[in-house]
């Protein structure tokens, strides 16, 4: 690569430089202007006292840090946090992708009709979902109760309770957000190829087996992407517990992003909150990493 | 030239247009609620008094109040008056938005002496009072007196031991079907107000250190835990029973401690059987009469208001007397002014009365911002206790410990200031 470039080229890379320019810049000020902030909040011990006074700004270092790890409630929230992102996430990626093989499934009538059905209550706000699911899950009169009670399955208090309410709460985000995905994997299966599926099936492959070795392969770009965003969304889960039972009973339902928020806006430790917002984020990029690379060596050893 | 002249005469005439100063003076309030509601029938008569003023009242709800009151403080837009829940006042005080209003109190104007002590005492900051208590709250006992009298009582009890003791009569007298009292275990009201009644000061060292390994907080913690232990009350919380009201009027217990606004509540729920059976008292304490919570909310006026004078018209106007008795008829809030009590329907009630016997002897929880975090971790250590997941001695240690650590930045300020204080002090010496 020599240095010296035409004139051309150089006029050219200042032009793309000027078109790029105002994203850049919108990126610089809105997205790591506010990070930077955040990371030197996260250093600092900025609490109610300094937005009074911001004399009384100190500089704590690792201060917060160091105490998240010793804080009981950041080692409870991250417990629920992993709880919601590895038995949450798989679930909903598994009702997603069982649903879109029944609605894409040949048989299946009416198809609009249950893409339409299931992706509604992703669209529906979560605070009038909340109320319905309040209902249901009431102890006393809820629909929950009235039908396990036909089963002589004895009064459960879904919400009241430390032990019921996490998982209760997770199978309302599993239901609110199931049918996005859904919706992807959708257009995933619509292109695997009919004449594998045929060509397999004269050789007499049965479902199962077609699944497993054509299906399933073909989707593996999405499964991929699928399985990214949604771990990453239930790492972030944040307004369900919110609305629907404020992180109770006893914290057990309080997440990382929940225990941030009420660090930051309910007792104004944004110091401590910003430092809570970091430590997320590495969880978030570890899991992440992890999940890439499982895929690249399933990926490896296929092609093997 | 005539240019100019006529430019001058323009400005001159547009200058004119805008005499601000002699028209009417726009005082904003900000208020929760019901009061929200009522407080602006309550304004028309000030305007009609004070010609020159217009009042313009917005109402807040509740559940949002906080978050805006701070967004408000930190973008500048804060209204002249405002309604605060006086738990907040610390806060807003350190925050530096509210008007100290000491020197206004100076110039005239109802101090202390006219409202209930403890409930004034919620306003006052380091000495400074920033807030008029403008209507109490504070938590006494609900109680049926037919189940206390078939356990050989015509009245409740005033101490601690006969108290509990009337809870073990009622408990053995109905074969041990009924408990004495219903305390909800996730309410931090029953462990702070048995605390202040032991005489804890619930932080100590200038409010910059847990006070609950103290003898006076032990004594009150024991006792609170006695009443589970001893059955007396059921280990449950205010969501784990379905309807309070319903549970009273089957008898499933006696007592219960609640505030004001039930008062119309039990009228309305209880059937009509039943209501000459329910009554009011006092808190018991632990040797006589005891203290209660001081709740309620407070006048205040932020300090960025550029009606000072206008706004201070308005406060002094809603803390009159017969302008507080009007509010209670209205909002049922009970007024935190002692003349408005002396001459109205309010001691024409019983039960009304009882709280009015109860307001000469409240306490104000520590005037700290961190105060609703900490009653929430009291909580927290007092449900484990109460469950026996961890022994009442560790659970106060640990509690001892999380409000340390809270309050560390008060510590550091508070010595920051001594620092100051003393350099400023050797400096005049010299």
């Amino acid at each position: 690569m020599s240095r010296a470039k035409s004139p051309f080229k150089a006029r050219q890379a200042r032009a793309g430089l000027l078109f790029a320019l105002p994203s850049v810049v919108l990126i610089l000020v809105f997205f790591f202007g506010p990070v930077l902030y955040g990371l030197w909040l996260s250093l600092t011990d900025f609490d109610l006292y300094a937005i009074g006074d911001p004399s009384t700004v100190r500089f704590v270092g690792i201060g917060n840090y160091a105490r998240a790890l010793t804080d009981a409630d950041v080692w409870n929230a991250l417990k629920v946090t992993l709880f919601y992102a590895f038995v949450g996430a798989p679930l909903s990626v598994a009702v997603s992708l069982v649903a879109a093989l029944l609605v894409d499934a040949q048989a299946t009538r009416m198809k609009a009709f249950f893409r339409v059905v299931y992706f509604t209550p992703v669209v529906t706000t979560l605070v009038a979902v909340a109320i319905v699911w309040r209902y249901l899950y009431q102890p006393q009169y809820g629909l929950v109760n009235a039908f396990l009670a036909h089963f002589g399955v004895p009064r459960i208090d879904w919400l009241g309770d430390p032990h019921w309410a996490l998982p209760s709460i997770l199978l309302l985000a599993v239901w609110k957000n199931f049918g996005y995905n859904l919706l992807i994997f959708i257009a995933g299966l619509q292109n695997v190829p009919r004449e594998l599926h045929e060509a397999a099936q004269l050789d007499g492959a049965n479902g199962w087996q077609r699944f497993w070795n054509i299906t399933l392969p073909d989707l593996a770009p999405v499964f991929l992407f699928i399985s990214v965003t949604t771990v990453i969304n239930y790492f972030q889960l944040f307004a369900e517990p919110y609305v629907m039972t404020q992180g109770g009973p006893l914290k057990s339902t309080t997440s990382l992003v929940l225990l941030m928020y009420e660090q930051g806006f309910r007792w104004w430790r944004l110091g401590y909150a910003a430092a809570l917002a970091f430590v997320l984020f590495a969880l978030i990029l570890l899991a992440t990493t992890v999940q890439m690379r499982l895929q690249a060596m399933q990926a490896g050893k296929e092609r093997a | 030239m005539t240019r100019a002249r006529l430019a001058l005469l323009l400005v001159l005439a547009l200058s004119g247009c805008a005499p601000r100063a002699t028209g009417p003076v726009t005082v904003r309030m900000w208020a929760m609620g019901r009061e929200g509601e009522v407080v602006g029938e309550l304004c028309r008569d000030f305007e009609r008094e004070h010609p020159g003023i217009r009042v313009q009242v917005q109402q807040i709800p509740w559940s949002a109040a906080h978050e805006k009151l701070l967004t408000a403080h930190v973008g500048g837009s804060l209204p002249d008056v405002g309604q605060l829940g006086n738990s907040w006042i610390s806060e807003f005080g350190a925050l530096h938005a509210l008007a100290p209003l000491d020197g206004w109190l100076a110039k005239g104007g109802a101090g202390r002496d006219a409202y209930f002590g403890g409930i004034w005492d919620t306003n006052v900051l380091e000495g400074t009072p920033y807030g008029l208590p403008w209507y109490v709250d504070t938590r006494l006992l609900f109680y049926r007196k037919d189940l206390l009298a078939r356990a050989g009582y015509s009245s409740m009890p005033t101490t601690w031991t006969e108290w509990a003791e009337c809870m073990r009569r009622i408990r053995a007298q109905s074969g041990g079907k009924r408990y004495g009292i219903f305390l909800p275990t996730n309410e931090w009201l029953q462990p702070v107000v048995f605390g202040l009644q032991s005489g804890s000061s619930l932080l100590s060292e200038g409010n910059t250190r847990g006070a609950f390994q103290q003898p006076e907080f032990k004594r009150a913690f024991e006792f609170l835990l006695g009443l589970y232990r001893e059955g007396l009350a059921p280990t449950l919380g205010i969501n784990e029973i379905a309807n309070m009201y319903q549970e009273f009027e089957r008898g499933t217990f006696a007592m219960v401690i609640t505030g004001p606004w039930n008062l119309g509540e039990f009228a309305r729920r209880l059937p009509d059987s039943l209501q000459g059976a329910w009554g009011t008292a006092p808190l018991p304490g632990p040797d006589g009469p005891g203290v209660s919570f001081a709740g309620g909310s407070s006048l205040v006026m932020y300090q960025s208001t550029k009606h000072p004078e206008e706004s201070w018209a308005l406060m002094q106007y809603l803390s009159r007397p017969d302008v507080q008795v009007k509010f209670w008829q209205l909002t049922g809030d009970l007024p935190a002014r002692r003349e408005a009590w002396a001459d109205s329907g309010l001691t024409a009630d019983a039960r009304t009365r009882a709280f009015g016997d109860q307001l000469t002897r409240t306490a104000p929880c520590p005037m700290v911002p961190e105060w609703e975090e900490i009653a929430t971790r009291i909580l927290e250590q007092t449900d484990r206790a109460i469950r026996g997941a961890t022994p009442p001695d560790s659970a106060l240690a640990d509690l001892d410990r999380i409000v340390d650590r809270m309050l560390e930045k008060r510590r550091w300020i508070a010595e920051r200031k001594a620092l100051t204080a003393n350099s400023k002090h050797s400096e005049v010496a010299r």
